[in-house]
């Protein structure tokens, strides 16, 4: 791993004045002691964890070390097989109210590259949990445009999602979560095969939204943009290895012990 | 409309373009409405025909029917049983289009190949019971329970097994036509058994009563996909996310399947068994080829659909064919005129996903 780069990012971490500042306790993610295993291979082990309204989190870990099933359970697509999981400080299995959570999948998950839908329907997708089977309204209409104001892509609003680059596709997904006025951004490594430039504006996208308050879960696989960007870093390889603000987990060793555990790895399933 | 030209005009001229075609797609489905709702009022109208308001329209319909015969020389329209199995095929045209947008686009094709062997052997049920009871009970309603009961059943496996693998579908196909085998042979020694009809479709297959459960079954199929259109395209898009948004996928999965079983059950009449699927793939995979939005996929199906069933009828009654041979090469036919108008741009529908 590349332990070098990280050490140079030391001291660049986003909002270092996060970590003195104490907590306050208006939690949106609690994790506490949960296990979670595929039949026999246990993908998530004794993970507590606790993610806080306005949060960047960076979720780091090698290959198969259960961060997209870490993050499926903290928005219970998985249910824990141990341990308690709440969401917006309820039981996650309570919590109804879909439209407080944007979520962009890894690229390979949905139909974004294949099956005919415009940038304005992908986003429209986002109003679909306020209003349930009824009509879409002037207040829905408004949400929607002004997502894709927020993200750039008006221009591209009657354009279909396969004609699209990476880059834009996933701005439109954004704009979907926007839309839907989420308070929480999960992401599952957003930016595979999308070109750097591209990812660069992505990611000052998401510090931007960040600063408007909106709490963010990321997964990515490049540790030098979770510590420029994420100002928590949770380090997962079946356990939790670290989790704290990003200035103490670049002067911690978790990083290699995370990844020098990688012996033990368990088989990564995506579902 | 071709792409180039709307990259060279200007935007007013794209828009104005997109607005013809727009017009042009909701005149289709406009057309096809009034056409299916006419179908819907024969098949009412002969139910009713002893009542005396009925009576007087139901005479005007088989007046016009003559007249038709007489315009084009045939010898088809003045038959009552022709516009049943008419009104069957134009119901099948919208249905099975509107529930296959969502089929295709979530890799599920071959469920209605395999849900039209789960209701064969339901048919193949009903012609025991009806010969063994002596209760003349109709196939149709008998294929119908079999055929949800399977789709709950396949349902049930893929949500046990592999997420939608198509191994539980194989051998749910594969499984229900073999035992649809074992019943018409055990029961060929007790009734002569007609059952070819409903393998590869014929328009004298449809009765009275299998025209009227098709429009009672259409009415439900569009009133639900209507009602649930956005919730059924977000899970198909991405159903991960709609699962966070507190959708309740599993239940609309569901209803996806159950409203399959039922428009196969319907179709089967006409197309038969073996090319039922085709009317849920073939005219969404025409209009995927040249859609410009998911909506549009939705209404150019059902329009090519459409086309696929009247072009079918007239092959068949011209040529004396099978129907659903007929019908199924016609909407390939338009298929390829599709691929050929997207300037053989082939975008696999699901090649890759």
């Amino acid at each position: 791993m590349d332990v070098d780069r990280i050490a140079a990012s030391n001291g660049r971490a986003k909002r270092p004045e996060d970590g003195s500042s104490p907590h306050t306790v208006d939690p949106v993610i609690e994790l506490e002691d949960v296990t979670f295993a595929y039949g026999d291979t246990v993908a998530v082990r004794d993970v507590s964890l606790t993610v806080e309204a306005g949060d960047f989190l960076g979720l780091v870990g090698p290959n198969g070390s259960g961060k997209t099933t870490l993050l499926h359970l903290m928005l219970g697509l998985h249910t824990p097989d141990e341990g308690t999981v709440r969401l917006f400080d309820r039981p996650i299995d309570e919590v109804d109210d879909g439209s407080r959570i944007g979520y962009v999948s890894q690229q390979a998950t949905n139909r974004g590259g294949t099956m005919p839908v415009t940038v304005r329907e992908c986003v429209t997708m986002g109003r679909f949990a306020h209003v349930g089977h009824g009509r879409l309204g002037e207040a829905d209409r408004r949400a929607i445009a002004n997502a894709m104001e927020t993200v750039g892509i008006v221009d591209l609003a009657d354009r279909l999602m396969n004609q699209l680059s990476g880059g834009q596709r996933q701005r439109a997904y954004i704009a979907r979560a926007l839309a839907s006025e989420a308070d929480l951004l999960a992401l599952d490594e957003p930016t595979v095969g999308v070109d750097a430039e591209s990812r660069d504006a992505f990611y000052a996208l998401l510090d931007r939204l960040n600063d408007d308050g909106i709490t963010i879960v990321l997964i990515e696989h490049d540790i030098g943009v979770v510590t420029d960007r994420a100002d928590h870093v949770a380090c997962i390889n079946t356990e939790l290895y670290h989790h704290g603000d990003t200035e103490s987990f670049v002067e911690s060793d978790a990083l290699a012990d995370a990844y020098g555990a990688t012996g033990q790895v368990v088989h990564h399933h995506h579902p | 409309m071709s792409g180039g030209e709307s990259t060279a005009a200007s935007g007013d001229a794209t828009g104005s373009t997109r607005d013809r075609r727009r017009i042009v797609e909701l005149s289709g489905v406009a057309v096809t409405a009034l056409l299916a709702a006419a179908m819907i009022g024969f098949v009412l109208l002969y139910w009713a025909q002893d009542l005396p308001v009925a009576g007087g329209l139901y005479a005007g319909f088989r007046s016009l029917g003559r007249g038709m015969d007489a315009a084009f020389g045939t010898n088809v329209f003045r038959h009552p049983f022709m516009w049943q199995s008419m009104a069957t095929g134009v119901l099948i045209g919208v249905v099975a289009p509107l529930v296959g947008v969502f089929l295709v686009h979530r890799e599920m094709a071959l469920i209605g190949e395999t849900l039209a062997h789960t209701a064969f052997a339901g048919v193949a049920l009903g012609f025991l019971v009806n010969a063994v009871t002596g209760w003349d009970g109709p196939l149709l309603l008998i294929a119908l329970v079999v055929g949800i009961v399977g789709a709950l059943g396949v349902q049930w496996l893929t949500e046990r097994t592999d997420a939608y693998g198509d191994v539980p579908i194989a051998i749910m196909l594969s499984g229900s036509f073999a035992v649809g085998t074992l019943i018409v042979s055990y029961g060929r020694g007790l009734t002569g058994i007609a059952i070819e009809g409903y393998l590869f479709g014929n328009l004298g297959v449809v009765t009275v009563e299998g025209a009227r459960l098709m429009a009672g079954l259409s009415v439900v199929v569009v009133v639900a996909v209507a009602a649930t259109y956005k919730q059924m395209l977000f899970i198909t898009f991405d159903e991960q996310a709609a699962r966070v948004a507190q959708l309740n996928v599993t239940g609309y999965n569901t209803l996806l399947v159950v409203l399959t079983a039922v428009v196969v059950v319907g179709a089967m009449q006409v197309l038969g068994v073996i090319l039922v699927a085709a009317m849920l793939v073939v005219p969404v995979a025409a209009a995927s080829q040249i859609a410009r939005s998911f909506r549009e996929t939705t209404y150019l199906s059902v329009i090519f659909g459409q086309l696929s069933v009247i072009g079918g009828f007239a092959v068949a009654i011209g040529g004396e064919l099978p129907s659903g041979g007929s019908i199924v090469v016609v909407a390939i036919a338009i298929y390829l005129l599709a691929v050929a108008a997207s300037g053989f741009s082939v975008r696999a529908i699901s090649a890759h996903g």
